[in-house]
């Protein structure tokens, strides 16, 4: 039973991963330059279907996931030059519209281009094995090395934020963009580097997400609401918030499918606990984001803002 | 002046509305009688959505939860009935004199406690709580497994009956959700031009300074938004008896996005406008892919959202009040 836990909370830390990859750039973006933007998710899929798809050409997966990460830098670049930047100014009803418009979009066309039916990606040789965890699981390498990156892009990002001079400009941006661009930082830059940087977060997670389930469209979205869920558990625009969100929802979702059924067994009739359990679980994060909203109305790290 | 133009055109409308069914007999293509019943139905969801949006300023992106409620509150009760069983020791019923007032009060409910908690947020807490909410209620749904679960239910006894009515008989449906829409359009006007109206209007321009004369911004905001997830549950119930089919993918938050796109694309906080959004967003669903198919775009008209999307990003960037603002050009 410890063990079959135990897998279950590394199954849960590394659907926080995606997660985290994911929410990051998310609520960077929010948290910078004050714009929703629910077409990340579709930079998540973009990502997996580059990979599928350069994969298929080069036959490698290191070589497709260095050539899918530019794909996916300019695909955000043309999307913030074109149609984000001009939301900078606008308020959220009309950011809401304009990304969710932008989603039809991509989907379609990603449809045009790619067909209805799902893509598969193969685990690379190399990380295809099981590896025994203090001898008490034996675990897939590959999701490990998922666990591995995700946390290796935390730390990179904490020291891009908390050491180097454009983290400072995003942590001073966040605080009041007003000052910032009153003290000469060309913001527009720095707007577009931030977009494209999380946007390349989502693809990455997207890429790594690749081998572990069907490249389909519409696998941006069920992602994205997850996202939304974890940086409003963290509060808007707070890294920190969004790992912390992330790893608490990743779990909490994982624990609960796995584990709701068996609880609920105890107390009903098999056929009435398996359809409940079904719901209560995906309902439960749902349920987890409503208490800490209601006991914290600006979830558990929130950014305060200056003006 | 503009009180004369607006009560001109919708008096045109209305009897436009009316004459429909007579029309489409006449060029012998009743089917369309349905497609303007969908229309309707949804009008009444959009325009109760306009009083959140438009009228307080509240982005509700979980308006589907309450077409998911009116639609299963019908569905469930029909449900028993054909089967004959019960429902927490009640019997299910085919009465519309029964299922359709449940299905308001049900929506009023549950619309009270989605309402007391997420207007405890602010800003894009809301637009994210309300989306929440709506995902719950849309797992919950498909983890109704008796009810059909993911596949949804069918009907089978038909439609709700009403003494005196036939509302499987099409057109009589037509009227029958006619009405529903006029009446909750009238009391949707009504409402906005009350006093409570105007309390409304001053959340959306400043709530703080409401608090400090006094008016209790929470317990306003509480009513309306239970106003709204009333008409959005009553949308429910009349579509659920259109189909005569009740699955999950109602309470879908892309429902949500269509309905927030249909108010927008419309004018919002116009009441007018979101009717007029709806229609063209339904229509356009509709016949766009004939219209692209006809023009030879062939690759386009199974595509249409490709070209829907960037339409609609150009309308959200440059045209700020919608079809409204054309109709109804301002001059200042």
């Amino acid at each position: 039973m410890a063990q079959l836990y135990f897998e279950q909370l590394l199954n849960g830390i590394q659907l926080g991963m995606f997660l985290f990859l994911v929410s990051s750039g998310l609520t960077l973006i929010f948290g910078f330059m004050n714009v929703i933007n629910l077409a990340h998710g579709s930079l998540f899929m973009i990502g997996a279907y580059a990979i599928a798809f350069l994969h298929g050409v080069t036959n490698s997966f290191l070589l497709a996931l260095i050539l899918s990460l530019p794909v996916v830098a300019i695909f955000a670049w043309v999307i913030e030059v074109v149609i984000i930047s001009r939301l900078y100014t606008r308020d959220h009803l009309d950011q809401v519209l304009a990304t969710f418009a932008l989603i039809l979009f991509i989907n379609e066309g990603t449809t045009m281009l790619f067909g209805r039916t799902p893509m598969f990606l193969d685990v690379p040789p190399l990380l295809s094995g099981m590896i025994s965890i203090f001898g008490v699981v034996s675990y897939p390498l590959y999701r490990i090395a998922i666990i591995v990156a995700g946390l290796a892009v935390a730390f990179v990002l904490w020291i891009i934020i908390a050491k180097t001079r454009l983290g400072m400009l995003i942590r001073a941006g966040t605080t009041n963009r007003e000052t910032v661009e009153q003290l000469g930082v060309n913001i527009n830059q720095l707007n577009t580097i931030i977009f494209v940087a999380g946007a390349m977060f989502a693809g990455f997670a997207g890429m790594l997400a690749g081998p572990l389930t069907s490249v389909e469209v519409g696998m941006g979205e069920n992602l994205l609401i997850l996202c939304f869920v974890c940086i409003v558990i963290g509060g808007i625009g707070s890294i920190r918030g969004a790992l912390l969100g992330a790893i608490t929802v990743g779990v909490v979702d994982t624990m609960g499918r796995a584990f709701v059924p068996d609880l609920l067994g105890k107390f009903l009739e098999p056929t009435a606990a398996s359809g409940i359990s079904a719901g209560l679980s995906s309902m439960s994060i749902y349920l987890l984001m409503v208490v800490v909203l209601v006991v914290k109305p600006t979830g558990l790290f929130p950014v305060v803002k200056s003006h | 002046m503009r009180y004369t133009q607006h009560t001109r055109f919708l008096i045109v409308c209305l009897v436009i509305l009316i004459l429909l069914p007579w029309f489409f007999q006449t060029i012998e293509s009743s089917y369309l009688v349905s497609t303007f019943t969908r229309l309707v139905i949804f009008a009444i969801a959009a325009v109760s959505l306009d009083l959140l949006i438009g009228y307080t300023g509240l982005v509700s992106f979980g308006h589907a939860a309450f077409l998911g409620v009116g639609a299963y509150t019908v569905g469930i009760l029909s449900f028993h009935a054909y089967e004959e069983t019960t429902f927490l020791g009640l019997p299910g019923t085919l009465s519309g004199l029964v299922s359709i007032p449940l299905a308001i009060v049900l929506s009023a409910l549950v619309a009270l406690i989605i309402g007391a908690l997420s207007l405890r947020t602010k800003g894009v807490y809301f637009i994210m709580i309300t989306l929440s909410f709506g995902q719950m209620l849309f797992f919950l749904f498909v983890s109704l497994e008796q009810y059909g679960g993911d596949d949804g239910m069918m009907m089978f006894d038909g439609r709700n009956t009403l003494p005196g009515f036939n509302l499987n008989d099409r057109v009589e449906f037509y009227y029958f959700c006619l009405t529903w829409f006029v009446l909750f359009f009238w009391f949707s006007t009504r409402l906005v031009r009350s006093k409570f109206g105007r309390t409304l209007a001053a959340i959306r321009q400043n709530e703080d300074r409401l608090s400090s004369i006094g008016i209790n911004e929470y317990w306003a905001k509480l009513q309306i938004f239970v106003i709204a997830g009333i008409g959005a549950g009553l949308a429910g119930a009349l579509s659920a008896n259109h189909t005569e089919f009740i699955s999950p993918d109602i309470t879908h938050w892309t429902r949500s996005g269509d309905l927030m796109i249909v108010v927008i694309l419309g004018g919002m906080g116009t009441l007018i406008g979101p009717v007029l959004g709806t229609f063209l967003f339904l229509l356009l669903e509709e016949f766009l892919p004939l219209i692209l198919h006809s023009l030879g775009l062939n690759l386009l008209s199974e595509h249409w959202r490709f070209v829907f999307g960037p339409i609609l990003i150009l309308m959200v960037l440059y045209a700020k009040f919608g079809l409204y603002g054309l109709i109804f050009r301002q001059r200042s």
